[in-house]
């Protein structure tokens, strides 16, 4: 059997989250009726002249030094020519000899625990075109242009990239950094992250790459993984069976699981960039650079390292709590509220409070319980005055905003009893109910522990500390005969 | 260099969606080559050390910050739009 490698290499493009377009003063907002965000410079008019977004290139900046990228003092736009309706000026503004961010990398995490340096060719500005509609229109189709103007900051790896687990965990890990940055929304399903991927594969020792086949428009992780993998067992069964891989675009259907060629223009690389003369040369001083570096939040990384040290959090839960800044944030924000109990928190943040989130589906932003609410839950489990059993109980009216965790234990009458006479009083009552299951205990039935802990919980209406009832429990099951005499 | 032939001037005007009549080739493709001629004789200087010129101005790029200063006029740009429906331009189908 042959050892194949893959080669991948992939093309992102996130859309900067700015609120003019890249070369025009025409809002970006998403889902606006069509072709009222379309200005004359969008729609191509003839005599409109292109003006930068100095937003657009602060954003660039951020992303290039957050990936140790070398930030070009003098880049330079470049016009890239092919027709398309929906593309009105007949080219797309783009970068291309000299791109504003060069030679940067990122490191992944994998599976196993390891971790492996991706390298980034370069990122460069561009705009986004139109939107085609290709259905019911009596044979014609609708083009709203809305998109069109809308910056992107394409990024591309090198070809490093060696499995398709390593594409997502690469793509993930660029997500969540431009997330970070702010500079992009990471909204997947309205297109502001969206990736390209070249795939290839090649004999396991092969020094040349294989002829790679790019697949368009990925816009999930779930997708790219899917498509990566078909696109794989395509080009190993086709070279097995004496075939060649042809380069060329295809097509990813989420439906039916694979990808497919689009009918190919031969010419479709042609795309005969030339600087573009309505735009002059990108220059950056040394001061421009520097306000963006100040600008650069706590990274990914280095928060996840902080997490481990300063809130002596294990690996796992320290990247989980800081897989988004909201995240992090609002776990600090727990922690500070509560004044410690950095552990408990951590529990609480990534268990019921996420557990709640995602049910819902609800952005954080959105939560109904504050940072502070939850710390106020928290401070009654640490205190004692509820179980963790019952604190599920009031994080569920928390969730349904009745009130703050005080208000909601002193309404409903969850205070935990730890009062020892009052739970013997219980434990006393569920003895004597149960003289058989008794008998079978002390005849040897162990298991049986479990049922009177479970009596005697729902006699106290779980309100009863569990370790005391534990610990009573066990003391009286164990034959102190006189007290049943 | 190799002067460019019919096929070329044909794929050239094709990709810039420019009709040209069969008659006048041979003159696009006389013209064209001696446009490239003449770039193959500046090719001959040496030009390590010099910054390609991007553009023929000495200055550099102005930004603008990020406002937004245009408001909907699409029933304005639409007035001249051949055809339009539900506010879309409408154009002959295109399919990838």
């Amino acid at each position: 059997m042959m050892e194949w490698e893959t080669v991948i290499g992939l093309e992102i493009h996130a859309q900067l989250a700015t609120q003019s377009k890249i070369f025009s003063g025409a809002a970006t907002a998403y889902g606006a009726e069509p072709n009222t965000q379309a200005c004359a410079i969008d729609l191509g008019m003839p005599g409109v002249l292109p003006v930068l977004n100095r937003e657009v290139v602060r954003m660039a900046t951020m992303l290039g030094l957050a990936i140790d990228a070398q930030i070009a003092r003098r880049s330079v736009f470049a016009r890239k020519n092919y027709f398309y309706p929906d593309l009105p000026k007949g080219y797309q503004i783009s970068q291309y000899e000299l791109p504003i961010v060069q030679k940067g990398q990122l490191t992944i995490d994998l599976e196993d625990g390891s971790s492996k340096v991706i390298g980034v060719t370069r990122a460069h500005l561009e705009e986004d075109a139109g939107k085609s509609l290709h259905e019911d229109f009596h044979g014609l189709s609708g083009i709203d242009l809305n998109r069109a103007g809308t910056p992107l900051l394409e990024i591309v790896s090198e070809p490093d990239l060696r499995s398709a687990k390593e594409a997502v965990a690469y793509m993930k890990k660029l997500h969540q950094l431009v997330v970070y940055l702010g500079i992009c929304d990471g909204n997947m399903q309205e297109g502001s992250f969206r990736c390209d991927a070249n795939v290839s594969v090649r004999r396991k020792g092969d020094p040349q790459f294989g002829t790679r086949a790019e697949i368009k428009n990925l816009n999930s992780f779930r997708f790219v993984e899917r498509a990566i993998d078909f696109e794989i067992e395509r080009q190993i069964e086709l070279i097995e069976s004496g075939g060649k891989v042809v380069q060329e675009t295809r097509l990813y259907d989420p439906d039916q699981g694979e990808t497919r060629s689009m009918r190919s223009k031969e010419e479709a690389n042609d795309y005969r960039y030339f600087p573009d003369p309505d735009l002059l040369p990108l220059a950056l001083d040394e001061a421009f650079i520097e306000a963006a570096r100040v600008a650069l939040p706590e990274l990914p990384e280095v928060k996840k390292q902080r997490f481990m040290t300063q809130y002596e959090l294990s690996g796992y839960d320290a990247s989980v709590l800081t897989a988004s800044r909201d995240l992090a944030d609002y776990y600090e924000a727990t922690v500070a509220a509560l004044g410690g109990e950095p552990k408990l928190c951590a529990n609480w943040v990534m268990g019921d409070f996420s557990a709640f989130l995602n049910k819902e589906n609800r952005d954080l932003a959105d939560s109904p319980v504050s940072a502070v609410r939850l710390a106020g839950l928290l401070r009654r489990i640490q205190d004692r005055t509820i179980s963790g059993k019952i604190a599920k109980e009031v994080f569920e009216a928390l969730w349904a905003s009745e009130g703050d965790a005080d208000a909601i234990i002193e309404k409903r009458g969850l205070r935990q009893i730890t009062d020892t006479s009052a739970i013997e009083k219980v434990i006393d009552d569920v003895i004597a109910a149960n003289p058989e299951q008794l008998a079978q205990y002390r005849a040897g039935k162990d298991k049986l522990f479990g049922f009177f802990v479970g009596q005697v919980m729902k006699l106290s209406k779980g309100k009863a500390n569990p370790q005391q009832v534990n610990d009573l429990l066990m003391e009286k099951l164990q034959g102190r005969n006189d007290l049943l005499a | 260099m190799m002067p460019l032939g019919t096929a070329e001037v044909a794929k050239i005007a094709h990709l810039a969606r420019l009709a040209i009549r069969e008659e006048e080739v041979p003159d696009y493709a006389r013209n064209l080559s001696a446009i490239l001629e003449l770039v193959e004789q500046m090719n001959a200087v040496d030009t390590t050390g010099v910054t390609p010129m991007a553009h023929p101005l000495d200055m550099v790029q102005r930004l603008r910050a990020d406002e937004i200063s245009e408001s909907n006029q699409r029933e304005h740009f639409q007035a001249i739009a051949p055809r339009v429906d539900a506010g879309l331009y409408l154009v002959p189908k295109v399919i990838e």
